[in-house]
């Protein structure tokens, strides 16, 4: 009907493999988390009841409410526990195959590098390091286009929201070194 | 007519320069997000919403939900080119807004489709102008039990309506109301669930929980996928709007029928996604050629695209008159307003007029400016889809990690987005709802607070939460919706009983 209709083809050549080995089954994951939410219940209800989770002259104390609300939760993850347990639908079902992890990791692992290099380079540095390398390394990006995007889109960041709006990120030695 | 008089008002507040400029930049974000995979509404508001830490509370709301107008906008347009619905509730315009686009009518469904997210939105946002303020001047009269059995309303109508596992439900809700309870106690400044550490004193912050959940983990699992996509891009000419808009007459059954699911299911946690899908389903009920569905229909998108965006709106309301969101993404905005030190509840009405006509008054502008916006550059966001994911992947990581640390200025927070990321991938991938959580999160404290000064009023004694007409009815008929698929089983159960034929 419009003539200036025209195709949009995205490729994406390092896609995860369908044919790839599952790593884990939902089943096992889920009684995973099932049994670290106990955990977590079982040690917030704990610091709570030590807190005082009863009632005194002027109500409920401190840790009444989130004492129950544990135990809401470890009643939940108990009942998890049995759910997964008895069905067998999810033994089946795939959490992650091998070759979606190493997808993830390869987002997750740069992400947590980035964390780490904002708590000393600070988050400016971190940044511009974080989409060059990502662009280069994951995308495989020219290197003078991953730079150069990088190094755009930080300086935006950093007038956005060190100069225009007065929002302070974390810093480190190189913006030391210009006095910021 | 009051409430017209305020919503003049409210026109006034916002038609300066700066705002309309705000407005824009809003809408365009929006639509840019939409688009975006693996970001939609929730996200976009998420991690943009410390750009608006510095600003005035009106100018603040009104970019915010105009980014939400513009992630509603843009996740049709992902739909209907590329068959990838940017969000859950696009997935239903898929069915009739692809096949359209191949047939090469895709200027024909997106009109569509964008014509009807207005028709939606703007009666949801009429129903807002008219009800809120009832409700809430009547939620005035509301005392901390009242309050409470509201919270308890909302937290059982989740696990009691929602089509997850229960239990899945409960986890994430209890989750959620734990964390918003660690740091100092507000009624005794007492210290619960710090275990010593100085970083967890502050508490744990909602809007840092939410970017990491609905941010990170999103790239993560954006990023599993196979990102090649292949669709059409088409311009929109101004003739296909005119003979769009010049049937538009003849589906006034299904848009009003849309619109009014879209309303009762956005106030009611059910939310969009489920609006969009029974809209459909009740378009192709109700057409006398059901089978044509699914082939390129134009009611395919009129339908769910009205529902999706009149839910979507009218989530809205909720939170405006009680300070109960009805959706993720309005769970944020209220934690928006928390940040610019506004005190969500009835009592917004009366204490900041202008900033709650100014946001209605935002959601009318904001709906046309919208409309206006898409339809001209649909062309330009198309092409966004071409950017690689390399290069997009770094920079919402980036932008996440700002928004983290501008809440508080604390590196702890950023350490502390990335664990919600990891959580949020692995509850998406064994499907423990995120919205229960966000939902807990923002609503623990008050809550609590509610429900221990009901108690301290009362003595201790539970009867306080039947102690009159009001609130002995919201109270049972959260019991009744907690234990609704056991009490919908019985009954059918006796049903069947009694009627063994039928």
């Amino acid at each position: 009907m419009s003539n200036t209709d025209h195709e949009i083809v995205v490729d994406d050549p390092t896609a995860p493999d369908d044919s790839s080995p599952a790593l884990a089954s939902k089943l096992a994951v889920d009684i995973v988390v099932s049994l670290l939410l106990l955990a977590l219940a079982i040690t917030l209800g704990w610091d709570n009841w030590r807190t005082g989770a009863s009632w005194d002259a002027t109500g409920p104390q401190p840790g009444y409410f989130p004492f129950y609300l544990s135990i809401i939760l470890g009643a939940a993850s108990l009942y998890g526990l049995g759910a997964a347990f008895a069905s067998r639908r999810e033994a089946a079902e795939t959490f992650v195959t091998r070759a979606q992890l190493r997808r993830v990791m390869a987002v997750f692992v740069p992400t947590f590098l980035f964390c780490l290099a904002t708590q000393y380079l600070g988050l400016y540095v971190a940044s511009f390091l974080l989409i060059a390398g990502f662009m280069r390394v994951i995308g495989r990006i020219a290197f003078w286009k991953s730079l150069l995007t990088a190094f755009v889109f930080t300086a935006a960041m950093f007038v956005t929201f060190d100069i225009a709006f007065d929002v302070i990120m974390p810093k480190g030695p190189l913006e030391a070194v210009f006095g910021r | 007519m009051e409430a017209f008089g305020l919503l003049l008002h409210g026109f006034a507040v916002l038609l300066t320069w700066k705002t309309l400029l705000l407005m824009m930049v809003g809408l365009v974000l929006g639509i840019f997000v939409g688009v975006l995979p693996g970001l939609g509404g929730p996200n976009g508001v998420a991690i943009l919403l410390p750009l608006t830490f510095t600003m005035d509370p009106t100018s603040a709301i009104v970019m915010l939900s105009c980014i939400y107008w513009g992630a509603l906008f843009g996740g049709a347009i992902t739909s209907i080119l590329f068959n990838i619905p940017g969000e859950a509730w696009s997935v239903a315009t898929t069915f009739d807004g692809y096949p359209m686009a191949q047939q090469g009518r895709a200027a024909e469904a997106l009109t569509a489709a964008f014509t009807s997210s207005f028709i939606g939105s703007l009666v949801a946002v009429l129903l807002i102008t008219f009800l809120a303020p009832m409700i809430s001047s009547f939620a005035l009269k509301f005392g901390p039990p009242e309050f409470f059995a509201v919270y308890l309303l909302t937290f059982c109508s989740f696990v009691g309506l929602g089509r997850e596992a229960r239990h899945k439900t409960v986890i994430s809700m209890s989750l959620g109301l734990l964390l918003a309870g660690v740091g100092m106690d507000t009624v005794s400044g007492q210290l619960r669930m710090t275990f010593g550490s100085a970083d967890l004193l502050r508490g744990i912050n909602f809007l840092v929980a939410v970017i990491g959940l609905f941010g990170i983990s999103e790239i993560l699992l954006t990023m599993e996928e196979r990102l090649a996509l292949r669709g059409h891009a088409a311009g929109i000419s101004l003739r296909v709007v005119r003979s769009v808009w010049k049937d538009l007459p003849k589906y006034w059954v299904t848009l009003l029928r849309s619109s009014f699911i879209g309303c009762w299911l956005g106030i009611t946690p059910g939310g969009a996604i489920a609006a969009s899908f029974m809209g459909y389903n009740l378009a192709k009920r109700f057409a006398k050629d059901p089978e044509s569905f699914g082939k390129g229909r134009i009611e395919g998108v009129f339908a769910p695209e009205t529902a999706a965006h009149a839910s979507g709106t009218s989530a809205l309301l909720p939170m405006l008159a009680l300070g109960i969101p009805g959706s993720g993404t309005a769970a944020i905005l209220l934690g928006g307003l928390m940040v610019w030190g506004l005190n969500p509840g009835p009592l917004l009405f009366v204490e900041h007029k202008d900033f709650v006509w100014g946001l209605i008054a935002s959601m009318y502008l904001g709906n046309v400016v919208g409309l206006v916006l898409v339809l001209t550059t649909v062309p330009i966001f198309a092409s966004i889809l071409r950017v690689p994911f390399a290069a997009v992947a770094p920079m919402i990581v980036v932008s996440c990690a700002i928004g983290a640390y501008a809440i508080q200025n604390a590196m702890f927070d950023i350490w502390l987005m990335l664990g919600f990321g990891v959580v949020g991938y692995v509850f998406k991938k064994i499907s423990i709802p995120l919205a229960p959580f966000t939902l807990a999160l923002v609503l623990g404290s008050r809550a609590e607070d509610a429900f221990r000064l009901s108690m301290i009023g009362s003595g201790g004694d539970l009867k306080v939460f039947w102690s009159n007409g009001l609130v002995g009815t919201i109270t049972t008929l959260a019991i009744v919706l907690l234990f609704w698929p056991v009490i919908d089983r019985a009954v059918g159960g006796i049903v069947r009983r009694v009627r063994p034929a039928a």
